[in-house]
């Protein structure tokens, strides 16, 4: 047990030397020095409760997901049945219940219409994405499958965290963090941001632009009632509490978007935002505005109608501009949310943490004057309690304190404000595997065991203990990892290198000088 | 250099000999505990209920002007709030539950949140806003069942986990002082109504992972003196387990209060509830690895060889020697 070959010796030095350096940038950073730039700089990341700053968690609905299916189904039925030779007649389509159903009229038409939907069914990627069910002879129910639900809804929420990444970008002076979570969530971190409803304003605007021609047909009092006439739906004015029908298909989705830029109206003055459409988009916006010159059509955003106005001739060119009551500063947003894409689905703020920078650094002060104060009285009591050996166990303390910074800066890791309190809980017990050594010594001493035999039954019958125990302060710290959220991860972090840290350091790093100084001087009797 | 011992060597208390009083009042404790967590309950943070909390300081001021707050927030119609000292004397925290329909519609939080913050900043221009927490309820749902099945699962893990390292006997000791430390811990949340959050369930788990560090290392040295002392009584070898284990004990509770205390007198007003917590679960987790985890122990009917089988060629060496030197 004290063996300790010099290769040995040679690689737990360098083991230590290491870590203590690449902990080196997060000490000096800790102390509120300055390191040199021109160094590399391994730090331990500071959480928002430190750093100060906002967190927000966002929470898509999934049942949207399975809506614009649904939406989306009915467009390719509607356009295959109409295109198939000879067309195939459908009527009574429905998308209640979260599937989509319809009439084929007539009833030996029921087998081509399926096979002609055949290839929608199957999706484009491994798992079939519907299965399609015939009731009655004649109708013809479609129902998303779960798997297909979920990869729909896992593409949307990869897209949505792209999206809110470039709309950060966008104003370019924070550096947020953006984080999937669960299967239909999106953390968003921004230190140092003090107001966070400009953030929420930003990346909560879904930023899906539609255009559709207005249903002239719909008697007003139906509007008002909010009775919409077979094919169209009734939406609000963004302002002014007015409601308009609009028809429900046909219409342009703003996903063909190539730019959008703030601008000026040329004759009212007023902010609006001009937009530029890609080939495809320019080819269909053209196609509708040649099909319905002197027809009114609806620009709306997220559900709600911005302006109705009139086409007045065929827009060709592709470019386009929306006006809608907005100000420099909305208009600005707006082209800042369609140049990044719309979000693919809505996303709701469940969630939302500030914390103010100054508390933070307040926040380190305090703990880090708690941590010095503790660690200085744990280094008096280890020193007169156990002498000599205590001396090495508190030697060990420093070096576990570096390595635990050290482990953490290389894992990238994130210091909160529990991980302070890990901390200070960890020098606690990191000096208790040696008091259990220790005392085990002394029993052995006085028993009257020689000096050397005394110090390695110590180790040896003291690691048992040890072990176990660290082992369950590795459960406790590992489920409050896996089911801990925020800060108190970050204490759990701290525990669990610090469990590891204190094996090794106050453990075989202690043996290591004890048996040294043994070998160098042999004492006949040792003081502990 | 004479050095600090601050228990005595080869102390001979008979912890054992009060184990059916300790035990009853432990028990009476834990039902106590359970009885004003049911009755009083914990005031638990917005973690765990949902709605919103901005903790505000007073730059350059004695106190907080609490009655005056009160009713400028109550005057914006969002229900009465209910304010609380928060570290410092010039330091609270405002709770106020979110609007209705605020979990379909999150813009109606967003209006509370600047109305307050606008009419705070307006009627007390000394005023800092140093945090917002807002969460809904169904993030605060989710947290307080996460934060049950941790401390549930843990409990259960470490306990498996002693089972297999030691035996049966052991395991369900282990579990029965978890369960009390716990209880306890509980009982002193209701009863000084302190904010029950997230924190609290991290410190929780951490004195569920502490205070069975003073029970291995008592048991492990039950498990080697069970082996070593083949006829001794059972209650007498528990106590001298204990006795022989005693500095150990004290020492490491010990070392774990030096460093934790100066956080609960220094530290951010944050960790105040964390750092009482665990420094109250040290000296429980003692007294329940001697008067809990032990003496159940007799109960459950531990048999000197228990260990026998597990007794390996090394252990049996060691054994011979040892026995072989003693006197």
């Amino acid at each position: 047990m004290l063996d300790f070959p010099r290769w040995k010796k040679i690689w737990l030095w360098g083991l230590v030397l290491a870590v203590a350096i690449v902990s080196l940038p997060t000490v000096v950073s800790l102390a509120g020095q300055q390191w040199p730039a021109s160094l590399p700089d391994p730090k331990v990341n500071l959480g928002l409760d430190l750093a100060g700053g906002s967190q927000i968690l966002l929470e898509a609905d999934p049942r949207q997901i399975t809506q614009q299916k649904l939406e989306s189904m009915e467009e390719t039925v509607r356009t295959e049945m109409r295109k198939a030779s000879p067309a195939i007649r459908i009527g009574d389509v429905s998308t209640a219940g979260d599937k989509l159903s319809f009439m084929v009229e007539n009833a030996s038409d029921v087998d081509r219409a399926r096979e002609l939907l055949m290839p929608m069914i199957n999706g484009t990627g491994m798992t079939r994405e519907w299965t399609l069910s015939v009731v009655d002879e004649t109708r013809i129910v479609l129902t998303p499958t779960k798997e297909g639900l979920d990869t729909a809804l896992d593409q949307a929420m990869d897209s949505a965290k792209d999206v809110i990444d470039r709309r950060i970008n966008a104003i370019g002076t924070l550096e947020p963090t953006i984080i999937r979570q669960d299967v239909d969530r999106i953390v968003v971190q921004a230190p140092g941001q003090q107001n966070p409803e400009a953030l929420k304003e930003l990346i909560g605007k879904t930023a899906k632009l539609e255009f559709k021609l207005v249903d002239l047909d719909a008697l007003p009092a139906d509007v008002q009632a909010g009775r919409a006439p077979a094919g169209s739906e009734i939406l609000p004015y963004a302002e002014g509490g007015q409601k308009i029908a609009v028809r429900r298909l046909g219409g342009i989705k703003g996903d063909n978007l190539v730019n959008a830029q703030q601008g000026f109206e040329q004759q009212t003055n007023q902010p609006v935002v001009n937009i530029t459409f890609d080939q495809q988009g320019a080819d269909k916006f053209a196609r509708l505005t040649t099909q319905n010159v002197n027809k009114p059509f609806a620009i709306i955003l997220d559900g709600k109608v911005l302006s109705a106005p009139n086409i007045n001739e065929p827009i060709r060119g592709g470019t386009a501009s929306i006006s809608g009551g907005f100000t420099v500063e909305s208009a600005n947003q707006l082209a800042i949310a369609l140049r990044s894409g719309a979000l693919p689905v809505d996303l709701k703020v469940i969630e939302q943490r500030t914390v103010n920078p100054e508390l933070g650094k307040d926040s380190i002060e305090r703990g880090l004057i708690a941590m010095g104060v503790g660690t200085g009285l744990v280094l008096l009591f280890m020193l007169v309690t156990y002498g000599r050996f205590g001396f090495y166990a508190n030697c060990a303390l420093v070096l576990n304190v570096l390595m635990i910074l050290g482990i953490m800066a290389v894992m990238n890791a994130t210091l909160t404000l529990p991980g302070l309190a890990g901390f200070v809980l960890t020098i606690g017990a990191a000096v208790d595997a040696n008091v259990l050594i220790n005392e085990r010594i002394r029993e052995e001493r006085r028993r009257g065991r020689r000096v050397m035999q005394a110090v390695e039954t110590g180790y040896k019958e003291a690691s048992r203990a040890i072990y176990d125990a660290n082992i369950t302060n590795v459960i406790a710290a590992t489920l409050l990892f896996l089911f801990g959220q925020g800060p108190v991860k970050g204490f759990a972090v701290v525990l669990v290198i610090g469990v590891i840290t204190t094996m090794f350091t106050a453990v075989t790093i202690t043996r290591m000088w004890a048996a040294g100084w043994l070998r160098r001087t042999r004492p006949s009797d040792i003081h502990i | 250099m004479k050095l600090l011992k601050l228990v005595p060597d080869n102390t001979n208390i008979h912890f054992l000999r009060w184990r059916l009083p300790f035990y009853v009042v432990s028990v009476l404790l834990i039902l106590a505990s359970w009885g004003l967590v049911l009755t009083n309950g914990l005031n638990l943070g917005v973690d765990f209920v949902g709605g919103q909390m901005i903790r505000v300081t007073f730059v350059g001021e004695q106190a907080v002007p609490v009655a005056k707050m009160r009713s400028e927030i109550s005057a914006l119609g969002y229900g009465d709030p209910i304010i609380q000292g928060y570290g410092g004397s010039n330091e609270a925290a405002i709770r106020v539950k979110l609007p209705e329909g605020a979990d379909e519609k999150p813009d109606l939080a967003n209006t509370m949140t600047a109305k307050i913050v606008a009419t705070l900043k307006a009627a007390h221009p000394n005023i800092r806003i140093d945090g917002i927490d807002s969460v809904s309820g169904k993030v605060s749902s989710e947290l307080f069942s996460k934060g049950l099945m941790a401390l549930s699962f843990a409990m259960l893990a470490i306990s498996v986990y002693i089972w297999i390292r030691f035996e049966w006997q052991f395991g369900v000791g282990a579990l029965f002082a978890l369960f009390h430390d716990v209880s306890l811990t509980l009982g002193f949340f209701a009863i000084t109504h302190m904010e029950f959050d997230l924190n609290i369930v991290a410190a929780i788990l951490t004195i569920i992972g502490y205070s069975l560090n003073d029970t291995i290392v008592v048991y492990d040295r039950i498990r080697e003196n069970l082996k070593k002392y083949r006829k001794m009584p059972l209650p007498e070898l528990l106590d001298l387990s204990v006795n022989e284990t005693l500095a150990r004990t004290v020492m490491t509770s010990l070392t774990l209060l030096i460093a934790l205390i100066p956080l609960l007198i220094f530290g951010p007003a944050s960790l105040f509830g964390l750092a009482a917590a665990i420094t109250l679960g040290i000296f429980i987790g003692t007294y329940s690895s001697i008067y809990m985890a032990a003496p159940i122990l007799i109960w459950l009917g531990v048999k000197s060889d228990s260990f026998v089988p597990t007794e390996t060629a090394a252990d049996k060496q060691d054994r011979l020697a040892r026995e072989a030197s003693m006197p």
